[in-house]
């Protein structure tokens, strides 16, 4: 078994009065994929937002529980956010490049950060993330142009080299292909592939068989609890809850 | 049977004839609010557009007669040249041009063609060309108001002697000129220029032009960066709570203000309490900062707000502070809103009259003013100003003013729509 | 002073940049350790210290350091209590230019020349005094700012937390101005209302402010005052010119904004509006000159051919021509209101057969009838708060008439007229500028605030 990088203990969130996960508790492994998978509303998004703290931008989100990050409680008061994130990047469902150009949407993060110690070293950054990305040979030409001039498939490959310019351990990805077609999620679920040997991935996403394609855990929410987490191949083939069967067999959902 | 048809038929075409008069009506509005549109231009424009022009008359000035040997005004200082007694010179020089009259009247009336300057001209011409006077030189003096009039043609010349302020001598004298071709007719640099002036030949809106630029100035350096900022803790930072609220209704109130009770608010505090210099371009420009900053802050909060918030939080994800993913990210895409509304802000300070009345900003300022604490005018004010007299000179005068105030206008506007389109973002 | 300070504090920020990000630089090379922040920020830290407690204290000092100076230099005359304050400041003025050394009287006065020395010791004194205590506080302050750089101090968070409060500061302007604004006027009118009667003043039928003379200070018969301060004509003439004015925008802003909303093609629509809209963008100040030089002459001579009596600042002069400028408020507003009644209404107004008149005026109308009325409130708010049309073109006469060929006067003209000479800041004459700005600010905020709710709790909501 691979180390534990990332430990969900009792984890309880509320939007005002709403409660929208459940005493959710359970582990990633490091440098593997992890997926979430569940029918809409189900909280997977909920979830993944708090491995980051993305949630604490909401003002009325309650999180309660512990979640670990390499033995490390990410919501002690000691924790800085901003260094939180730097370890765990993320990619949003539509891609959200800076109105900037190509070359300052990747060099962003590692400038306020304070990770390249020149010029020279910024540039290296920013062609190994784009690289890293899959990205670099069709821009390398025109880093200078805007980033939003991109194609979609495009855009969400610069938007994980972003992620990927601050040397995260992490990556979190919030159904990353669900507004691109199939050509450039096919592109990107290959990328996943690659960056699984150096990151720690965690997905969210629709489509059962995306996760079947390139997870090697899968945890299946529904209406906020976490009803089964497995290796990928059980959950797909002999999952233990009944609610798991039906979703997977499209009963719902 | 058919009375109730024919009654049926009357009143459609009772209805039918209702609702093409209906839209008469409304075409006839519409034609109504645009021809005044047009009445307004056409008649500044009529009565102004002569302003630019000035009636000269020509005169040989003998500089021998005033000093014999003319090398000595080479060597003279500009403050010998003022010590020179040029008086009587200067109207003998001017009773040249009709050697024969003798009558003491006629003379006087003779002198009162030109400006009441003229002395000033004829120095100033030997102090600018000292180094290299001739003898005899040809001199451009300024005529006076009502010959200028004449000139132009708005002058009614078969009043009655005594119901005009031109004597029929002093037409004979001008007809006389003009035939001998001495008369021309100039562009007035002089009026973009000088300073105001008792003698409207010589009032200029140099004065106002650069009291309203020093005036804008103050308003644009103390309003745009605290509008800005205003806006972005209002859009960005401020919880939702009773203070922050209480802040929004005071911004849209003061929005709502009449201009006059912000120059009560520069007359009881910032001249009382303050003691700021009156009249100055400085005390004006804060009192309409104070008008400006709520278009601004309005104008900023909804270019802010336009910016989708997947910017914010893909700024958020990467490890940005909110005041770097704010300042970074969302105020460098929202700044040509609020360019936008930061200029059309300004456009409305510059046509504001009322609270610069107040302030003191109507000062008869001779001098153009050189630096923002000194006492101005500004354009509006101007206008006012010469308004209220009744020389028929200042007419020409206030009109071009406004032709000037309204192109200044014209421009800024157009530059807030250019910036808009090119600039903008489309999400 | 002023700039050569600024352009010092400036400098000093400059340099304490360049010096606090040097120092974090060193820090972190010296001992390998990682600073909470990037070096720039702990330049901003130092700068921040230097400049801006600095900034502070100058403001302070030129905001008050006048009144300061003024009852320092009058001390003795103010010892001697038979001066006004008017005449105390006129007193100082004279001490100011005798100081210059404009000769203002033959002979000074041993006081005289005691304040002259005076006023040129303070005026030194306070300057060395400034460039100590600014200077020499803001080096203190970089030492010290200087000094405090460690691996613990987070310098990027106390810098976002300056920006923060700076932001927030900024925004309390706007409440600052209206605190301002209050403060103002109701100190004023409130020191007139305590020596003319607030009945007086809201219900008198004579105003003549002019005839008030100020005599020696407390020697003011309350009789003058009686009667002198009776603002009844003033909101009668704003009243009728506000009317005048909404007689001429309402129709034509109205049926404007009608035709601009259902019968105008796109194209008419997109240059016809913008057209109009020029007309509120016009200053105010052009459409007096208008209506001074050929309005109102049009009016008398219109009247004069017609056998009836117009004076030459008529009334109906002003309140035409303001009722053009007014206009746009009405037809832009109406516009857009009319045209966010939904379309299902008129498509269920011409599927029954009626004609397009008809849907406008039996539908449309009453559905967006808030909106409009909201437009009309906003519209006479402007007009009664209007002020350069009225001073050039209307009267400054304050007769109580109801007959639009008349001269008639406003509130705001009459503010405009009482503060645009000398004034001395005791006389009620100047107060009631005051108290007559109390009027017309609250009058305007309420008919606002009316417009809103009107709009708010009337509208429907379609959805």
């Amino acid at each position: 078994m691979k180390n534990i990088k990332i430990k969900a203990d009792n984890l309880n969130v509320h939007y005002g009065d709403k409660q929208a996960l459940f005493d959710v508790s359970m582990y990633m492994e490091e440098k593997q994929v992890t997926a979430l998978i569940g029918p809409s509303g189900c909280g997977k998004s909920t979830f993944i937002r708090c491995l980051n703290r993305m949630n604490d931008v909401i003002d009325i989100c309650k999180v309660q529980g512990k979640i670990e990050i390499d033995g490390n409680d990410i919501y002690a008061p000691s924790m800085q956010v901003e260094q939180l994130r730097e370890r765990v990047g993320m990619v949003f469902q539509k891609p959200n490049p800076f109105p900037k150009t190509i070359f300052e949407n990747v060099a962003y993060g590692p400038r306020i950060h304070g990770i390249a110690e020149n010029k020279s070293d910024l540039e290296e950054i920013v062609v190994n993330s784009l690289k890293k990305a899959a990205l670099f040979d069709e821009v390398k030409d025109r880093l200078n142009d805007a980033g939003t001039g991109l194609s979609g498939g495009q855009q969400q490959r610069l938007c994980i080299a972003r992620a990927i310019s601050v040397n995260p351990d992490i990556i979190l990805m919030d159904e990353p292909c669900s507004a691109l077609d199939p050509i450039a999620t096919a592109r990107i679920e290959e990328l996943m592939g690659e960056l699984k040997t150096e990151y720690t991935i965690i997905i969210v996403t629709h489509s059962m068989q995306q996760a079947a394609r390139v997870s090697s855990r899968t945890g299946f929410f529904h209406l906020g609890k976490l009803v089964e987490v497995d290796k990928t191949e059980t959950i797909f083939s002999n999952p233990s809850d009944q609610r798991t069967q039906d979703y997977i067999t499209g009963r719902f959902g | 049977m058919t009375d109730r048809i024919e009654q049926r038929i009357n009143s459609l075409n009772k209805r039918l004839n209702s609702e093409k008069r209906f839209r008469i009506y409304c075409i006839g509005a519409m034609s109504f609010a645009l021809a005044w549109v047009l009445i307004l231009f056409l008649n500044i424009f009529s009565s102004g557009y002569s302003a630019f022009y000035r009636t000269v008359i020509q005169v040989n000035v003998p500089f021998v007669n005033l000093i014999e040997d003319i090398s000595q005004f080479s060597e003279m200082s500009s403050e010998d040249i003022n010590k020179l007694s040029m008086y009587s010179f200067s109207k003998k020089t001017i009773y040249g041009l009709f050697p024969d009259i003798e009558e003491k009247k006629d003379k006087k009336m003779l002198i009162r063609i030109f400006s009441i300057e003229f002395e000033q001209e004829i120095r100033e011409f030997l102090k600018s060309n000292k180094s290299n006077i001739n003898e005899t030189e040809t001199i451009y003096l300024t005529a006076s108001d009502d010959v200028d009039q004449v000139n132009k043609g708005n002058y009614p010349r078969d009043l009655d002697e005594d119901k005009r302020r031109i004597k029929d001598i002093q037409l004979l004298f001008f007809d006389d000129l003009v035939d001998r071709g001495l008369v021309s007719y100039e562009f007035n640099l002089p009026f973009l220029m000088r300073g105001d002036s008792r003698e409207p030949e010589l009032a200029g809106v140099g004065g106002s032009i650069v009291g309203s630029l020093f005036t804008i100035m103050v308003v644009l350096i103390l309003s745009f960066p605290i509008g800005i900022f205003a806006a972005i803790y209002l859009e960005e930072f401020a919880p939702r709570n009773r203070v922050t609220d209480f802040i929004e209704i005071n911004i849209n109130n003061l929005a709502a203000v009449p201009s006059i009770v912000f120059g009560l608010l520069g007359l009881g505090i910032i001249l009382n309490t303050f003691g700021l210099p009156r009249s100055t371009p400085l005390v004006g420009g804060i009192v309409l900062s104070l008008m400006t900053l709520p278009t601004i802050i309005i104008a900023t909060r909804a270019s802010l707000r336009a910016v989708p918030p997947s910017i914010r939080e893909g700024a958020l994800a990467v490890g940005a502070t909110k005041m770097q993913a704010v300042m970074h990210h969302v105020v460098p895409v929202a700044m040509p809103g609020a360019l936008t509304g930061t200029i059309i802000g300004l456009a409305q300070a510059l046509g504001e009259t009322a609270p610069l009345l107040l302030i003191g900003m109507v000062a008869f300022v001779v001098d153009v003013p050189q630096t923002p604490l000194d006492a101005s005018a500004s354009l509006p004010v101007q206008v006012y100003l010469w308004s209220e007299s009744a020389e028929r000179g200042y007419v020409e005068k206030t009109s071009a003013t406004i032709m000037m105030l309204l192109g200044f206008l014209i421009l800024m506007n157009l530059a807030a729509v250019l910036i808009r389109r090119k600039f903008e973002t489309k999400w | 002073m002023g700039f050569i300070l600024i352009s010092l504090i400036v400098l000093i920020g400059f340099t304490s940049y360049f010096l606090g990000s040097l120092r974090a630089k060193k820090l972190r090379t010296s001992n390998q350790k990682n600073l909470t922040s990037l070096n720039h920020y702990y330049g901003y830290y130092v700068a921040l210290w230097a400049v801006v407690p600095a900034l502070l204290i100058l403001l302070m000092i030129t905001s008050f350091k006048s009144f300061f100076i003024e009852q320092y230099v009058l001390s003795d005359f103010i010892a001697l209590g038979s001066y006004t304050e008017t005449e105390l400041s006129l007193l100082f003025t004279q001490i100011e230019n005798t100081a210059l050394g404009i000769k203002l009287f033959d002979e000074n006065t041993i006081l005289i020349d005691d304040a002259v020395n005076k006023l040129n010791y303070i005026n030194k004194t306070i300057e060395n005094l400034t460039y100590v205590t600014v200077l020499g506080l803001s080096g203190l302050l970089v030492l010290y700012s200087l000094i405090n750089i460690n691996y613990k101090l987070n310098s990027r968070k106390i810098v976002e937390k300056f920006l923060l409060v700076l932001y927030f500061t900024c925004s309390l302007v706007a409440i600052m101005t209206t605190v301002g604004i209050i403060f103002s006027l109701l100190y004023e009118t409130l020191r007139f209302f305590s020596q003319v009667p607030i009945t007086d003043f809201l219900f008198g039928l004579n105003w003549s402010p002019q005839r008030v003379f100020v005599r020696e200070a407390g020697d003011l018969d309350t009789r003058d005052l009686a009667n002198a301060f009776g603002a009844v004509p003033l909101f009668a003439g704003t009243f009728l010119i506000a009317l005048i004015a909404m007689c001429v925008s309402v129709p034509v802003g109205l049926f404007t904004a009608i035709y601009m909303a259902e019968y105008a093609s796109p194209k008419v629509r997109d240059w016809a509006k913008p057209i109009i809209e020029i007309l509120a963008g016009i200053p105010t100040v052009v459409y007096g000159f208008f209506a001074a030089l050929t309005v109102a002459p049009l009016v008398r001579d219109i009247g004069q051919g017609a056998g009836l009596t117009v004076s030459s600042e008529s009334a109906l002069a002003a309140g035409f021509v303001m009722g053009i400028m007014i206009i746009p408020f009405i037809s832009s507003l109406s516009d857009d209101v009319i045209k966010s009644v939904p379309q299902s209404l008129r498509e269920g107004s011409y599927a029954m057969g009626a004609t397009k008149r008809e849907t406008i005026v039996k539908v449309l109308l009453p559905a967006a009838l808030p909106g409009i009325v909201g437009s009309f409130l906003l519209a006479v708010s402007r007009a009664i708060g209007e002020t350069m049309i009225v001073v050039m073109a209307a009267g400054l006469n304050a007769k109580l008439t109801a007959n639009p060929l008349d001269a008639a006067t406003t509130i705001t003209t009459q503010i405009v007229v009482i503060l645009i000479g000398d004034q001395e800041f005791d006389s009620p004459k100047t107060q009631s500028a005051f108290a007559l700005g109390l009027t017309l600010f609250v009058v305007t905020l309420a008919l606002n605030f009316i417009a809103l709710q009107v709009v708010k709790k009337y509208t429907e909501r379609y959805d």
